[in-house]
């Protein structure tokens, strides 16, 4: 069940958005106010530490979060990823811009508003668990419903059903300290998950965790959303990660939105050097699909390949086949266009290899 | 007169005129609002007799039964709770168990006026910082100002007997359970504290869902302190007029009574090792959650 939202005029205006934000700046320091103006006018990270030492901490963020859809916000530590996540739901409060869900300002809310906001609107899950340690699993995923006022054995009934969905029956009763730290992190999200709240913010919450462990997560995660469709904004600096659960990726350099949007278009066309090298290391045959290299100009004939399939599954088939090409299709079996063996290969190469090496010359 | 070999000082005759004039206002304020003052902590008193006399008349053996079951119930442990039972008997077979009792009822009103006040105090303090600021400095004040100097002003106010002891005894014995109630609040993880907060928890919620319980070891390790504070001065609030273990100890020193000394002073030892064990075993169960035991 996902809690509708009411319509308002705003929200037809900004389609099928959940989250909105505007020229969101953030400052560190005891004046961040008045430096607003001078970031925005050019004033670099650096420059505004040695000077006024102040912190930049996001430098004018703007991005729209389509509903029911995993965007992920990716960037290196320090990039600013976990201080805009926390904009979203205003643990940090903003030096200057504008949060709309749902059409609603965020930034206006009274603090009652924003604890409603918070108890029904969003919730969250944290790199290293914040689980409450007194409290046992069935307890600490009943949190959110406590905070609500849900009554005890009503909220215990409806933390059952997230326990047993992330795996985690029959460890009710246990302590956190008690669990490993995959398990900790389930409770983490089944407690997430137990308020109902159509806002899902993830930060970092996987990263804490050994690689199969993580592959596991994010296994849990993807089938969770393929039926709960949730808005979920997942932090996270591993790229691979982001390639996997992302269905939109922003890459955040020193506060900043350097590239956003579909994945395969970071992949294929990669904004800037800093991004290439990013990048660089991905396996492209597992990450890049067909309907990234497919020729739309060319329609192919016989079988289909899904256009979701990803080079390396392709390659095998391609090499067999007679033609050394197939037809590229949706799933309502639309021909999109044509892939080639030759294409197929040729996606291998990183695009600009020469602006990577330059920067090593 | 050589400006650097005297420090400039008030006049002799200036300085007798100050402290007589606050000596006469204090004294006349104790005249006037002494009895009103009195009269307020009545209900201290009539609870303090009635625990004294109800553990006097009680009988030995069900407060033996009472001492080993609570020892149990706190620390767990067979060993302490024979070892309590014994302690007391020994005690009581040396001529001391009404002092004992008597000790034991002060200690324990005491320690729940000391709880009473001072975690509502701590949770003040934990809150705004401008209030630690403040009521840090009376909290030192009040742990090494000599406790005669205050007892003084106590006693003009309330005359001597329990009420006035156990007040200087609450004085002395306060501070810990305040300041690691503040301490154990302000201890509690950052990011426990956020997720609290992300739910949507309002103060309320988060004082006693989560920072109360996380600070509840370091508040028991405060109330622990206290305990031990407050059996410290058992002897100096005999000087007050105080019964119990402390009142033989006085009358020890002044009159040279070696073993009388001794073996009160003793008795008070025994007391404060059983306090201090069940009170810490107690205190280390609240925490078990942490070390990822199983749970009893």
């Amino acid at each position: 069940m996902v809690r509708g939202s009411k319509p308002t005029d705003m929200v037809k205006n900004m389609s099928n958005f959940k989250l909105i934000i505007k020229n969101l700046y953030k400052i560190f320091g005891p004046n961040a106010g008045r430096y607003v103006n001078s970031v925005n006018e050019g004033m670099s990270k650096q420059e505004l530490l040695d000077k006024h030492n102040h912190v930049l901490g996001l430098n004018n963020i703007n991005l729209s979060i389509p509903e029911r859809k995993v965007q992920v916000i990716m960037g290196l530590s320090g990039s600013g990823k976990s201080t805009l996540i926390r904009h979203i739901n205003r643990l940090i409060e903003p030096t200057s811009g504008e949060l709309f869900v749902d059409g609603e300002n965020v930034l206006a809310m009274s603090p009652a508003q924003l604890r409603e906001f918070r108890r029904k609107v969003t919730s969250m899950v944290f790199q290293k668990f914040a689980l409450l340690p007194h409290k046992t699993v069935s307890q600490n995923v009943a949190y959110g419903l406590t905070i609500q006022g849900v009554k005890e054995k009503d909220a215990k009934d409806q933390s059952h059903t997230w326990i047993d969905r992330v795996g985690l029956g029959g460890f009710e009763d246990r302590f956190p300290a008690q669990l490993s730290g995959g398990m900790q992190q389930r409770v983490g999200l089944a407690r997430a998950l137990a308020t109902d709240a159509p806002i899902l913010l993830m930060d970092e919450a996987f990263s804490a965790l050994d690689p199969l462990i993580r592959t596991d997560m994010q296994n849990i995660l993807l089938e969770l959303q393929e039926e709960l469709h949730k808005t979920i904004i997942f932090i996270t600096h591993d790229l691979d990660e982001a390639l996997r659960i992302g269905d939109n990726i922003a890459i955040l350099r020193d506060g900043k939105v350097i590239q956003k949007g579909d994945p395969q278009d970071i992949i294929m066309n990669p904004a800037d050097a800093y991004i290439t090298d990013f990048i660089k290391d991905i396996n492209r045959s597992r990450v890049i699909e067909l309907r990234s290299i497919m020729d739309s100009k060319t329609k192919g004939t016989g079988t289909g390949l899904s256009h979701k399939m990803s080079v390396e599954e392709a390659l095998p088939l391609l090499n067999k086949a007679k033609t050394k090409s197939f037809a590229v299709i949706d799933e309502e079996n639309k021909n999109l266009g044509s892939v080639t063996l030759d294409s197929a290969i040729g996606a291998l190469v990183r695009r600009d290899e020469s602006a990577v090496s330059e920067r090593y010359k | 007169m050589d400006f650097w070999t005297e420090i400039p000082s008030l006049g002799k005759r200036d300085l007798r005129d100050l402290k007589k004039g606050i000596d006469g206002a204090f004294k006349k304020f104790s005249r006037t609002y002494g009895d009103g003052i009195e009269a307020f902590f009545d209900p201290l008193y009539f609870f303090l007799v009635r625990l004294e006399k109800l553990l006097i008349a009680a009988p030995w053996p069900l407060i033996l039964v009472l001492v080993g079951g609570l020892a149990y119930l706190g620390s767990r442990s067979v060993k302490l709770a024979i070892g309590s039972i014994l302690a007391f008997m020994v005690i009581g077979y040396f001529g001391m168990w009404k002092d004992m009792m008597a000790t034991i009822s002060l200690i324990s009103v005491a320690t729940i006026m000391c709880i009473a006040v001072g975690i509502p105090i701590g949770i003040i303090m934990s809150r705004y910082d401008r209030v630690q600021s403040a009521i840090t400095p009376i909290l030192d004040l009040m742990q090494t100002i000599p406790i005669f100097v205050y007892l003084l002003p106590v006693v003009m106010l309330l005359g001597i007997g329990r009420v006035p002891g156990l007040i200087a005894v609450c004085v002395y014995a306060v501070p810990p359970v305040i300041r690691l109630t503040n301490l154990g609040i302000r201890l509690v993880d950052k990011e426990i504290l956020e997720a609290a907060e992300a739910f949507g928890s309002d103060y309320r919620q988060k004082l006693f869902s989560v920072q109360l319980p996380l600070a509840l070891p370091n508040i028991f390790a405060g109330v622990n302190q206290t305990i031990m504070m407050a059996l410290a001065m058992v002897v100096i609030a005999s000087m007050i007029g105080v019964k119990g273990l402390g009142m033989p100890v006085l009358q020890s020193i002044q009159n040279q009574y070696l073993t009388l000394g001794l073996m009160n002073g003793l008795a008070i030892v025994a007391l404060a090792i059983i306090f201090d064990r069940v009170s810490q075993r107690y205190g280390k169960r609240l925490q078990a959650h942490r070390y990822g035991k199983e749970h009893e």
